[in-house]
């Protein structure tokens, strides 16, 4: 809680809502953007382990081994199945319940406390990376097969193929989606509150509670996840344009 | 004359089928198999092991309960934000931009915020006017958690199938129209009879995924103590440590997802059938 907010708390004097918002001392504004930039960092962390899980599922779903297949298809109907919410208590819990057996194994005996952001990262990749692997799959499935034989007729191999020549379109064509599925996951951090993370939905609780200025606060935080929307959206559309700039004559 | 022998060769058994190799895809998928089958295994022996009836008597009703409690207000909230979302597609597509852009941020603002945000912003927010809500009789309204939460899903959901419909409407070519006011068919008989059935075809597949994303993400209820299926098993588990609490929660919301995914395909198929060649 803020210093000078707390004085004036307790001396009952009401402070307007500049200067609840404020940085610095009579307000949050200080640990509201705090947890803002826990709920970005989280998003990043989350987003190249996301899609690189999401690119192996999507690899494995297009294999001709009908074993392959079934695997993944079997990760992505419980991902994608699950509500986050429960994705998110069970990689927490069950973390927690797991750690401390086989703490308990080797002999610790103390409680075991598992980082919110660890836990967050995890259940959001898991959430990500099977969404994610549809959208890869159908721009895959979008690529012509001559492709893959030009480079082999190059006499390029299979991971130079994959790099040099579909991973480039692949990106072209799979990025509006992965747009969409990025937005989502920022949404979804939101969730990752409910297990104590400081980002902008538990950071903007807390201020909701102790100044009772509820809807103030629970504003702020739709407006800082409407920023990050309208900026994600500004930033995905020049990398489409960038990525596009080849089609362009 | 020649004699043809007729004596053919005997029938020669099949060639052996061609050994597969196991390349590494083979080895690959039949290790993650392996790790999904003996996990799952385990799982069930576990669940098997510490069966324990008195757990099932507390908990199985209060479950089934919680379930009742997510649908009902899927189900509601989906009817609800279908009809809010139908003049607020068209106020959307309406030549009048003032229309337009009110609608647009509408939509822009319950798709760009979380849905946790929204129910926490009317759930606690909406206290900071209790005075106001008192003085026109709403407060008993949005005192209740139930309420708040039918009334913020109902909103988030109609700003959702807002979109769906419109993507749908304008997906109907304009000669649709043209050809229904050459038949002379006013402009309601139009919609309902030619414009509608076209659109909600292109419509279904996104609808059937709306419900699905609402069904999921009628799991945060749980936090502002509503207790439906998450939140039966929130309370489940803080009173038993037990993590099959979750467990019997996660089957029950993957067999509830993967029954309307199956359900939709079919209705799908059955709907369309008149498009297959």
């Amino acid at each position: 809680m803020p210093r000078r907010f707390r004085i004036a708390h307790y001396w009952g004097v009401h402070l307007s809502g500049w200067e609840l918002i404020g940085f610095g001392d009579t307000g949050w504004g200080d640990e509201i953007a705090l947890g803002l930039l826990v709920t970005i960092s989280l998003s990043l962390a989350t987003l190249p382990v996301g899609l690189f899980i999401g690119f192996m599922i999507a690899l494995a779903k297009q294999s001709s081994e009908k074993s392959l297949r079934i695997a993944a298809d079997i990760y992505t109907t419980i991902f994608r199945g699950l509500p986050e919410l429960l994705t998110i208590f069970m990689v927490y819990f069950g973390l927690q319940i797991g750690i401390s057996n086989i703490a308990r194994a080797i002999g610790f005996e103390s409680g075991v406390e598992i980082n919110a952001f660890l836990a967050g990262m995890i259940a959001l990749a898991l959430v990500f990376s099977s969404y994610s692997s549809e959208v890869l799959l159908s721009a895959f499935r979008a690529i012509p097969q001559g492709q893959y034989e030009g480079g082999y007729a190059l006499g390029m191999g299979r991971a130079q193929t994959m790099f040099k020549i579909i991973l480039p379109q692949l990106i072209r064509i799979a990025l509006p989606g992965l747009g969409n599925l990025w937005m989502i996951l920022i949404k979804d951090t939101a969730l990752i509150s409910v297990i104590g993370l400081a980002d902008i939905m538990r950071q903007t609780g807390i201020a909701a509670r102790v100044t009772k200025e509820a809807f103030l606060f629970f504003g702020i935080a739709c407006m800082l996840f409407l920023v990050l929307a309208v900026l994600s959206s500004i930033v995905f559309s020049r990398i489409e344009k960038a990525a596009k700039r080849a089609e362009q004559r | 004359m020649t004699i043809v022998n007729q004596e053919m060769l005997p029938e020669l058994p099949p060639p052996p089928a061609l050994a597969r190799k196991w390349s590494g895809q083979r080895i690959a998928g039949t290790t993650l198999m392996t790790i999904w089958i003996v996990s799952a295994a385990l799982m069930v022996a576990w669940l098997f092991t510490a069966w324990n009836p008195e757990f099932m008597q507390r908990y199985a009703p209060r479950y089934l309960n919680g379930l009742m409690v997510t649908l009902e207000l899927v189900g509601k909230s989906i009817v609800l934000g279908a009809i809010i979302s139908l003049p607020l597609a068209f106020m959307r597509m309406s030549s009048n931009s003032v229309l337009s852009m009110i609608a647009y941020a509408y939509v822009y603002f319950f798709r760009g915020t979380p849905l946790i945000a929204q129910l926490f912003l009317i759930y606690y927010g909406f206290g900071s006017f209790r005075t106001e809500l008192e003085a026109i009789g709403l407060w008993g309204f949005f005192r209740d958690a139930w309420n708040c939460a039918l009334f913020a899903f109902t909103l988030n959901t109609a700003a959702y199938q807002a979109e769906i419909l419109r993507g749908a409407l304008e997906s109907v070519p304009k000669g649709q129209w043209e050809g229904g006011r050459a038949l002379g068919l006013n402009d309601i008989t139009i919609f309902r009879k030619i414009i509608m059935p076209q659109a909600m075809i292109v419509a279904l597949r996104p609808y059937g995924n709306e419900i699905i994303l609402m069904i999921k993400g009628s799991a945060i209820v749980a936090i502002v103590t509503v207790f439906d299926l998450m939140g039966e098993t929130r309370r489940a588990y803080s009173r038993t440590f037990d993590f099959q609490t979750y467990i019997y929660a996660a089957i029950l919301y993957l067999i509830i997802v993967e029954a309307l995914r199956n359900i939709w395909n079919r209705l799908e198929a059955r709907l369309t059938r008149h498009l297959k060649r």
